[in-house]
């Protein structure tokens, strides 16, 4: 299965406004499905970083690293499924969204990633 | 048997992994045949565990048949995969206001109302918890009277499961103000996790504007061997709860949210 195949199967869960695959060190955009209105860059980049932020704080805490994240914002939620090769797979939903669907088909695709 | 449910039990026996388990145990919820549904719903949550609806369903059955713990522990399932289900918000308010906790009860019938305003018996809900509060006071569990508190308390966390330790609340600047986090060698990581929270909390603000989110309620962070769930109680703090695996990261949420209630009434307290 290939990254836009991947990011095709988040992307059909209700309420998912857009994918990308980041690059979480530098925050590049690696692949992306988004919707009119959805700021992939930044999304990728501030979520990159977002993420690389709590792996340290989970490190720190004792904890192994993060296999979901969930950021949950008034008018939405961010997601992110870090894979290997220190690729995560972003996604930004709308606050009705199937957060249980998109949580089990980010992590199943951010495992099939590299 | 009736002809719907025998229709369902077939459709389900020809697709297992099919979604006709919700329809099958629903009919057979109405039709007051609790036990059946129970297994048929406990079957779709082997199934399918990360599905709201499943747990919901299951939530609805245990609360029929009188277990309430296990219909607290579904919703909070619910809640974990869809923070703002409003039946299962609904379900756990119900719940916590049996308890005697007023407070969690009307939170959660707030959160309902947000998450479904045209839902009539939420507001006939929260006015019916407010009137029970109004007449006779916050009902307690063991029907007694509150006591009044002897001191104030030395940190937000007392009473609250786990006490002081796996809850850290820090300042705006990465400084620790009360709770412990000790990592498996016994040594309290507090100060050096509460040095990385500051900087969370700034990123999530930051991203959570620029996409247009709004601001950011919590972070919910799953490891293999362990929960991290941030909320922020006021807006200059954060309040980390870490919980290991045992425990699922809905009651993780759910804690926390409790111990946040406690910590942005601790700051309040402090002046």
């Amino acid at each position: 299965m290939n990254e836009r195949d991947l990011l095709d199967r988040v992307t059909r869960v209700p309420g998912v406004r857009g994918v990308l695959l980041v690059a979480a060190a530098d925050g590049l955009v690696v692949a992306e499905q988004l919707m009119d209105g959805v700021d992939g860059r930044a999304a990728a980049a501030l979520a990159g970083s977002l993420v690389g932020r709590l792996t340290r704080t989970a490190e720190q805490a004792g904890h192994q690293r993060p296999t979901f994240v969930h950021l949950r914002a008034e008018a939405g939620s961010v997601l992110a499924a870090p894979g290997p090769d220190d690729l995560v797979l972003v996604a930004v939903i709308a606050p009705d969204a199937n957060v249980g669907l998109a949580r089990l088909e980010m992590i199943d695709a951010a495992g099939r990633l590299g | 048997m009736s002809e719907d449910i025998r229709a369902l039990t077939a459709r389900l026996a020809d697709e297992p992994s099919s979604l006709a388990f919700l329809e099958l145990a629903e009919a057979l919820r109405r039709r007051g045949q609790l036990d059946a549904a129970c297994k048929v719903a406990r079957g779709g949550v082997s199934r399918y565990p990360g599905l709201a609806d499943a747990h919901d369903l299951l939530a609805r059955i245990l609360s029929d048949l009188g277990d309430l713990a296990g219909a607290f522990d579904a919703w909070s399932a619910a809640l974990q995969f869809d923070p703002m289900r409003a039946a299962a918000l609904k379900g756990v308010g119900f719940l916590y206001f049996r308890a005697g906790d007023v407070v969690a009860a009307l939170d959660h019938l707030q959160r309902a109302a947000q998450a479904d305003p045209d839902d009539p018996s939420i507001p006939l809900a929260i006015e019916r918890v407010r009137a029970e509060v109004r007449q006779h006071g916050a009902p307690r569990a063991n029907g007694t009277p509150a006591p009044a508190p002897a001191r104030p308390p030395a940190t937000p966390f007392e009473g609250i499961e786990g006490g002081d330790q796996g809850f850290l609340l820090v300042d705006g600047n990465g400084l620790r103000l009360s709770g412990s986090l000790h990592v498996s060698s016994g040594e309290d990581a507090g100060d050096r996790v509460a040095a990385q929270l500051a900087g969370v909390s700034r990123e999530a603000a930051r991203a959570t504007r620029i996409l247009g989110l709004g601001p950011w309620h919590s972070i919910a962070v799953e490891s293999a061997d362990g929960h991290l769930f941030l909320a922020a109680p006021t807006a200059d703090t954060v309040l980390l709860t870490a919980r290991d695996h045992s425990l699922p990261l809905a009651r993780v949420g759910l804690l926390a949210e409790r111990a946040s209630r406690a910590a942005r009434a601790w700051l309040e307290g402090m002046g």
